[in-house]
């Protein structure tokens, strides 16, 4: 009799515990902070300046969800993940938000159970090498030794390209992007594939970034964004619209610096929606009125926070591309905010 | 007049089950049970209910699937096409190679550096104490990324290696020590009994197996002869005969060959290919626990009394020998019970195998597979099971050594 309440009580224990798990939302605001996992550290994306500040793309997005939802785009606990960690870290809760160059794939939605959000970046995978190898073409790399990142997309493509060009390669097994810069730098691979972007942020950092080329193979598709834990369906709402917002500010116009004044009120229905001075769009998703004004203050919208971190007049110096507005041709479009 | 009788039958009470020594140790083993099945009850009970509510089931299915990945080092046949069942045992098998490579080197390093501690030679001795104070108090992640580091920004590049190039392969152009490893000659089987040259290599491994046990006959022979007469019979000969010959021979029928690295494309091939993350990961342990080995040989010398090699001098004996014949012997009863968890824990630390890239289960099950199916719960349990397995038959075999070399008394 004792047994079975004690049993009793702690299922009820362990069923609370799992309730609890729910309702990332309540938590992140109750907590006063947001977990946010990011990588160990690529230049442009995501990596901690001189005084440790977190800055990049990457980290433009976790601070806008920051600020959407506390109001405060600094109330960001950065937590520095790798290919191998990043899935478990969100899975056992220790982040809230996973915003690192992360491809969205079928089986990391379905199966590993996580909600893609958004892409904030279209990529592909890609091939770095040194330019006095002489090699022009990624058929010629047969029996290169690879740095390749460990529990990623790219290790698999890089398998399944070699394999159908019947070519072969020796890969050297890396844990972080920095492992990756200091092994290829060493001579320690002939090669260093990951997605492209990441690949010219590396070489950005490169003290002759001439010296190294990229070759012209893009060998895969990557649509990189941020994701949620499965079935907290009201989180992934917060996380996806605050993505679009950002989005849809540059398609409207909206930017850092004239916000404020557009947050007055302006004849556009649709920015006054977005901006909260018309409708309930921030109350249907649990949050201010003015969640998306202060996302877009966080870092400017999605075209702004390009230029500043990744941009044809930084270092890194990606051109949109397949990122341009749909308006221009590329691929970044939001659903209407209605 | 005083009668004795029975003293009155007090029926059981409850509070027996505490004051009544009797009952007393059954009461506390009732309840720590029943404490641990509820533990254990709410500890499954949790898992169930956080795995149902991340919306996963529990399944071993991935172990069938196509693994997608590619492994560097692999002692058997592995494509990116083959199961993670069988990426987990590539894994395995790197995971004891780098073990077994470390417990060999470890034991030979430590008992090396304890029996020199004790020289009476200042310099030596000194120069063991520092060995042993090094590595003893240094974490070993630290001596595995140093080493790594010496060997991928210290060591020639394999451009270097080309014509013009200021490095050269060395002994007799054999071995190449480059920043992505050493390499070093190799033996194949030209024509092998077998088409899986692992399976001629596993011929000639029972081959070597069984004339070790015929020379185990040939020395227990000459044991008994020396017995009846006190003449030992010179066998070392018949021994090394033994040894050479049948397995020697089988290699010559299967058309045994030495194999060069040549430098061919990017990297060298042919040969045998030491990589960096082994290396680096093979010595480290080494160096670590061998300082560790070297305190346990010291201790199980010193535990020695004085007056065994003062008779062993006495009686004519060179200090060398004294050493083998009466110190060692005696000594390895201490020594080897300790061993045995030195053993368990260089085998344990090879998972540090992450800091480098070596491909060992870690990285296989424990890694890559674990973060492409999405199976942390399953992948970790057989990986925790896999660590068992392998100290407990490490400690088994070993205790089974450690008794047969205890004193024997009767």
């Amino acid at each position: 009799m004792k047994n079975s309440v004690l049993l009793g009580a702690l299922t009820i224990a362990g069923l609370a515990a799992g309730a609890a798990a729910a309702g990332t939302l309540d938590d992140v605001k109750a907590r006063g902070t947001l977990n946010c996992g990011v990588t160990t550290g690529l230049v442009g994306f995501a990596a901690p300046d001189a005084n440790g500040v977190w800055e990049g793309f990457d980290v433009g997005v976790c601070r806008a969800l920051a600020a959407a939802v506390l109001g405060d785009p600094m109330a960001v606990e950065f937590v520095p993940t790798t290919g191998q960690t990043r899935f478990t870290a969100l899975a056992s809760g220790e982040i809230d938000f996973l915003a690192r160059n992360t491809t969205w794939t079928f089986s990391r939605d379905v199966d590993l159970k996580f909600e893609f959000t958004g892409i904030n970046y279209y990529d592909g995978q890609g091939f770095m090498v040194p330019r006095e190898l002489g090699v022009s073409s990624a058929k010629d790399l047969d029996g290169a030794t690879v740095c390749i990142q460990t529990g990623t997309t790219t290790e698999l493509n890089l398998a399944d390209y070699f394999r159908s060009n019947n070519i072969s390669y020796e890969p050297v097994p890396i844990e972080t992007n920095a492992e990756g810069q200091q092994q290829y730098l060493a001579g320690a691979c002939d090669t260093y594939t990951t997605d492209a972007s990441g690949l010219a942020a590396t070489r950005a950092t490169f003290e002759n970034p001439g010296d190294h080329v990229l070759l012209p193979e893009i060998i895969s598709k990557e649509p990189l964004g941020p994701l949620v834990r499965h079935g907290d369906n009201e989180w992934a709402d917060v996380a996806r619209w605050t993505l679009n917002a950002l989005i849809a500010a540059e398609e409207l116009g909206v930017t850092s610096a004239n916000i404020a004044e557009l947050a007055n009120g302006t004849d556009n229905p649709e920015i006054n929606r977005l901006l909260g001075t018309e409708g309930e769009l921030g109350a249907m998703l649990g949050l201010e009125a003015d969640w998306a004004k202060n996302a877009i203050m966080a870092g400017g919208n999605y075209g702004e926070l390009f230029e500043k971190n990744i941009g044809e007049n930084t270092p890194i110096g990606l051109a949109r591309g397949l990122n341009a507005m749909w308006t221009e041709g590329g691929l970044i479009y939001s659903p209407p905010f209605r | 007049m005083t009668t004795l009788t029975d003293p009155p039958k007090v029926g059981f009470q409850l509070s027996q089950l505490i004051y009544d020594t009797r009952y007393r140790s059954i009461t506390i083993q009732v309840i720590a049970t029943i404490l641990l099945i509820a533990g254990i009850y709410w500890l499954v009970n949790n898992t169930i209910q956080n795995l149902a509510a991340l919306g996963k089931d529990f399944d071993f299915g991935f172990l069938t699937q196509p693994a997608g990945y590619d492994i560097n080092q692999r002692l058997v046949e592995y494509s990116s096409q083959s199961t993670h069942g069988r990426a987990a045992f590539v894994g395995i098998l790197n995971t004891l190679l780098v073990a077994f490579l470390g417990c060999v080197l470890a034991t030979v390093l430590g008992v090396t550096a304890g029996v020199l501690r004790l020289s009476n030679n200042w310099v030596v001795s000194r120069l063991m104490a520092v060995y042993v104070e090094g590595f003893r108090n240094v974490p070993l992640l630290l001596w595995i990324i140093a080493i790594m580091a010496l060997m991928t920004e210290g060591m020639s590049r394999i451009r270097e290696f080309r014509v013009g190039g200021d490095a050269s392969m060395i002994l007799n152009d054999s071995v190449a020590v480059t920043n992505r490893g050493v390499y070093i000659p190799g033996i194949i089987l030209e024509n092998g009994f077998l088409a899986s040259s692992a399976m001629n290599w596993l011929i000639l491994l029972v081959i070597l197996v069984v004339s070790l046990i015929v020379i185990r006959g040939v020395r227990k022979r000459s044991d008994a002869v020396q017995e009846d007469t006190g003449v030992r019979p010179n066998t070392w000969y018949q021994q090394l005969a033994i040894l050479i010959i049948p397995v020697g021979l089988v290699m010559v029928l299967m058309g045994a060959e030495l194999q060069y690295p040549e430098l061919r494309g990017f990297n060298f091939s042919d040969g045998i290919h030491l990589r960096n993350s082994l290396i680096a990961l093979w010595l480290a342990l080494s160096l670590y626990t061998g300082a560790f080995i070297a305190e346990i040989v010291r201790a199980g010398i010193l535990a020695i009394s004085k007056g065994q090699s003062e008779a062993a001098f006495a009686l004519g004996l060179r200090p060398n020998r004294t050493t083998n014949l009466v110190i060692l012997p005696q000594a390895m009863r201490v020594i080897i019970p300790p061993l045995i968890s030195q053993y368990l824990n260089l085998t344990k630390n090879s998972s540090l195998a992450i800091a480098v890239g070596y491909m060992d289960v870690r990285s296989t099950l424990g890694g890559i597979t674990i973060n492409q199916t999405g199976r942390e719960l399953e992948g970790m349990l057989l990986l925790g099971a896999f660590y068992l397995l392998v100290s407990l038959a490490i400690s088994g075999a070993m205790n089974v050594y450690n008794n047969r070399t205890q004193l024997q008394e009767r």
